[in-house]
């Protein structure tokens, strides 16, 4: 802990609950503007703290009931408009007081609420003394020593309430969000150990040179940050730019590395709900000049074994080739400055149907017909190696050089993928466009087949990969070819080939946190295998002797930190966290040297021996 | 990477030992939810540029979020640990060196329990951590700040200047007595007496027996808050003796990858042969590795292992795919045992 966090000021000064048990329970509107004091020293029960107008209001109420309550009706609604006049005090209390206007508890709120209300405004009946006989100045003073504190704990803005929350569009992970993640970090992790990939970490901000220009459109979305007098810096949007740096940046030529980190964007809330402006990514990729494809197919092999493993149910993935997708614009008559526009529509194929396509690239990108049908033609086309070759023997498309070497790849790709064994669920997918703002080659996309309820928040993720989100509700993984941008960051241009992959982990994430919902298994928010325990008193000594040794033997407990609980409430804690075993001293037990372990959830017991109990522990616990 | 990666388990995997939950919070928080927890620090907090939305800092620790988790989230028990990184824009001429983005790593028993246990666990935390990191001897020095208050009143020093005689009393671990002594007397303004008596104080150490014999002090048990203090110090002694904390490498090559197997050959032409052994590895969820070239020689592809710290290498041949054995090579020693296809699977 800091040294100068005094404690008890944070929370109170975050606990609007704390604060709000000190205020009176009042029907009325004006308890809510207390949020921004402090627990005062001065409380706000105490009826001191009424004014002057309290006298008439009751004089009023017993004098003409209804006459007061229609007046003071009006005046109310008047308050609304003028909230600091003199009339919103009598207005609030008497909306207050009226539904109990003759009994004491009435009177009661009445009082306070005057209370309040004198608080909030500056009154000018200064002669009139209270009830308790506190002065005008008094309290007043007591304000000024409460606004003195509130300057204290710091500015805001003259704006009146604290707000508790999180920045917009970010989210703390609660434990059980913490366990799924890692469950679903070490599947990843694991398969890309299986393939002999590091791991590297590059910094949450990067100079704010280094973003600018690699990004197109979205550069708009970048978090900078305040000019504070040093460089100007900005949060990272991707993993790939940063890779890009740090390779030219060590010069290195050569690595197969992964990197999970969180990345930052600032969507526009209006359009595109529910996404997040804090997520993660998760990247692996392969830089270096190798024989080709031969990386390429491994990074598939790698999205189909993680796939697989953390059981999302039937996937496929789409393969197609950036060359092979020019070859193909230019061999249907696209003139060379629409490609990329051209690109980004047939990219709407997989949310549009064609004739919504086809009708924008005519009308709006100015394509004419022809083009349009005749890239219609391809567009439809998916298959295996046998596309590829077709295609290779295609009369319009091995006009085109580019196309032609792009689809030798591709066979090369599919030979390849075969040995790799994963040629089950990849697909040759002539419609396959993706931003391509830095691919080269190969692109592909991994979706989910199953159709179910998407979550909103889910509709974003890391599959947007390489510095673009225009991924389809079922996407889970994108990746390609981009062997150009390490030369863009290296001072000689010297080029280092990349190919790589990003996983949508966040919609994982959700996928798995909607499993887990749905589910009977409760996720456990930790791995505790025993809990210490004690049915009889006065054995706190003992739990905590017994804690310390099983802890000492890599066995994970737990004890309470009680004194004397009660038997009940420690088996309640083992049930609410799913811990299997439970440890129970006695006075009998301790003299026999034995330790009764029950199991939770049959609550069948057995007499263990102190000497073998952490063995017993880890044998039961094992297969957990 | 990779020892950073060996330190982070040890740590959670004793974290985990004692039954604590994990949280994260974002990277950012509203500006406001920062302001005024960092006294004079606060200048050393990165803010985000007003683009027209909420104003945003980047977190400065990991205590004042988990704060406003715990308020937020009207959490009353938790026991948690968060390991993240966080943000200070330190002046670099007047601290060389400190990094302005580092990691925290910190552990929390939040709650209302009977007095000292939890506190005791912390420190059987510490112990262990450090135990099992294997830095060396440690030694972990325990205090209260009611017995310092306390020991403070009873020397004279007044109330006002309790906080700063505080600060200056922190230095004794880099800066002599004399030295400390003259700061408080000269700069602080605190009498030569005062001074004096806490010299006294401050030279004491010890175990149970120390705050058992300040009980007894005529001048610190006329402190309530001091004895208070050191009654829980004798409890917390207690309790560290039940956890048994009360009394304090080979060089092995850091490696960057797990791999297990490299799947190699002498001979040309058999990059499909090599292929097809890896994807069975890897489908047996054997970490391999296999090079990216038709035809590499069999000597780069040994010294990548000897270069990766990778122990074994499957070696295939025209013969031993004939035979259907696989050459398995252990890189250090040179061994080479042949086996059958399927059962170098299982070793």
């Amino acid at each position: 802990m800091p040294a100068f966090l005094p404690s008890d000021r944070v929370a109170h000064h975050f606990s609007p609950v704390l604060s709000a048990r000190c205020q009176p329970p009042c029907w009325g509107k004006i308890s809510v503007h207390h949020h921004h004091l402090p627990p005062p020293h001065v409380t706000i029960w105490d009826p001191n703290t009424s004014t002057g107008y309290s006298w008439i209001t009751l004089l009023l109420n017993w004098i003409t009931p209804h006459l007061a309550w229609w007046t003071f009706f009006l005046l109310d609604c008047t308050a609304a408009v003028m909230p600091h006049s003199q009339m919103a005090i009598f207005g609030c209390c008497f909306l207050v007081a009226f539904p109990a206007a003759m009994n004491t508890l009435g009177m009661a709120s009445l009082l306070l609420c005057a209370g309040l209300a004198g608080r909030r405004s500056r009154l000018c009946v200064r002669s009139l003394r209270t009830l308790s006989g506190m002065t005008l100045s008094q309290i007043d003073e007591e304000v000024a020593k409460l606004l003195k504190l509130k300057a204290q704990i710091g500015g805001d803005e003259g704006k009146h309430q604290f707000t508790l929350k999180t920045a917009k569009g970010t989210r703390d992970y609660n434990p059980k969000q913490m366990a799924i993640r890692e469950r679903v970090f070490n599947t990843i992790i694991r398969c890309f150990k299986r393939h002999g990939a590091e791991t590297i970490d590059t910094p949450v901000f990067e100079l704010k040179e280094t973003l600018t220009g690699k990004y197109g459109e979205d550069s708009k979305l970048i978090y900078d940050l305040k000019d504070q007098g040093g460089e100007l810096l900005s949060l990272r949007y991707d993993l790939t730019v940063p890779f890009a740096r740090y390779l030219a940046m060590n010069k290195i030529t050569n690595i197969k590395r992964y990197h999970i980190a969180k990345v930052y964007r600032r969507d526009n809330p209006a359009m595109t709900r529910g996404r997040y402006r804090e997520f993660y990514q998760c990247d692996f990729d392969i830089a270096g000049q190798y024989d080709p494809m031969i990386p390429d197919a491994e990074c598939l092999k790698i999205v189909h074994e993680i796939l697989s493993e953390l059981e999302l149910g039937d996937f496929c993935i789409k393969v197609n080739d950036r060359r092979i997708l020019d070859g193909m614009f230019a061999v249907c008559g696209v003139p060379d400055d629409k490609f990329r526009t051209i690109c980004s529509t047939v990219d709407k194929l997989d949310k549009m149907s064609w004739e919504v396509v086809k009708s924008e690239m005519v009308n709006e990108k100015g394509l004419s017909e022809e083009a349009a049908d005749q890239i219609g033609q391809y567009v439809s086309m998916q298959g295996g190696m046998d596309l590829a070759e077709r295609l290779l023997q295609d009369a319009k498309m091995s006009q085109s050089k580019q196309a032609c070497a792009g689809l030798t790849d591709m066979k090369q790709l599919f030979s390849y993928l075969q040995l790799f064994q994963v040629t089950d669920k990849v697909v040759f997918d002539l419609s396959l466009a993706r931003g391509l703002d830095y691919y080269t080659g190969v692109i592909y996309e991994a979706i989910l087949t199953q159709t179910g309820p998407v979550p909103v928040a889910a509709t974003q993720n890391g599959a947007g990969e390489k510095a673009e989100e225009g991924v389809s509700v079922g996407s889970v993984a994108g990746g390609g070819r981009y062997d150009g941008l390490v030369g863009m960051f290296d001072p000689k241009g010297r080029k280092v080939p990349c190919v790589g992959v990003s996983i949508g982990i966040e919609r994982v994430f959700s996928i798995m946190e909607q499993k887990a919902e749905a589910s009977a298994q409760k996720v456990r928010t930790t791995e505790t295998q025993v809990m210490v325990a004690s049915a009889q008193r006065n054995l706190l000594n003992e739990r905590l002797r017994l804690t310390a040794e099983l802890w000492n033997a890599g066995i994970k407990a737990e004890v309470m930190y009680k004194k004397n609980p009660k038997l009940l409430s420690q088996l309640q804690h083992c049930e609410d966290s799913g811990i299997p075993l439970v440890a129970i001293l006695g006075e009998q037990e301790l003299k026999d040297g034995v330790v009764k372990l029950r199991t939770v959830h049959s609550r069948e017991e057995v007499d263990v021996s102190r000497a073998e109990l952490a063995e017993e522990i880890k044998k039961r616990t094992s297969d957990v | 990477m990779a020892i950073r990666e060996k330190v982070f388990n040890t740590i959670i995997s004793c974290f985990k030992r004692h039954g604590a939950e994990n949280i994260d919070t974002p990277v950012f928080e509203l500006k406001e939810t920062l302001t005024g927890k960092y006294g004079e620090d606060s200048k050393l907090i990165y803010d985000l540029k007003d683009q027209g939305g909420e104003l945003l800092s980047l977190r400065y620790d990991l205590t004042v979020p988990f704060a406003r988790y715990l308020a937020m989230n009207k959490v009353t028990n938790i026991k948690r640990y968060h390991i993240a990184k966080v943000y200070r824009r330190d002046n670099p001429a007047m601290t060389r060196g400190r990094y302005r983005e580092f990691y925290q790593c910190d552990f929390d028993i939040a709650g209302q329990y009977d007095p000292m246990i939890p506190d005791a666990e912390c420190l059987k935390i510490v112990h262990e951590i450090l135990s099992e990191l294997e830095l060396g001897d440690f030694r972990i020095k325990v205090n209260d700040r009611r017995i310092l208050d306390g020991m403070f009143a009873v020397c004279g020093v007044p109330d006002d200047k309790f906080r700063t005689i505080c600060s200056t009393v922190d230095k004794l671990d880099k800066m002599s007595w004399e030295d400390v002594r003259s700061e408080m007397v000269k700069e602080k303004g605190l009498s030569e007496e005062a001074a004096d008596q806490i010299g006294q104080y401050v030279s004491l150490q010890g175990g149970m027996d120390l705050a058992e014999r300040l009980l007894q002090d005529a001048k610190m048990s006329q402190s309530k808050q001091a004895c208070a203090g050191l009654t829980d110090m004798k409890q917390l002694f207690s309790y560290l003796q039940l956890f048994q904390v009360t009394d304090k490498a080979s060089a092995e090559k850091v490696r960057t990858t797990e791999t297990q197997v490299m799947v190699a050959s002498a001979q040309k032409n058999l990059l499909e042969e090599r292929l097809r052994l890896t994807a069975e590895l890897w489908n047996a969820g054997i970490k391999a590795e296999v090079m990216y070239k038709k035809n590499p020689k069999l000597l780069s592809q040994l010294q990548h292992c000897e270069d990766s710290g990778i122990p074994l290498v499957a070696i295939l041949g025209e013969q031993e795919l004939k035979d259907g054995v696989v050459k398995l090579r252990t890189v250090h020693s040179r061994e080479e045992v042949r086996f059958s296809y399927t059962a170098s699977l299982s070793v």
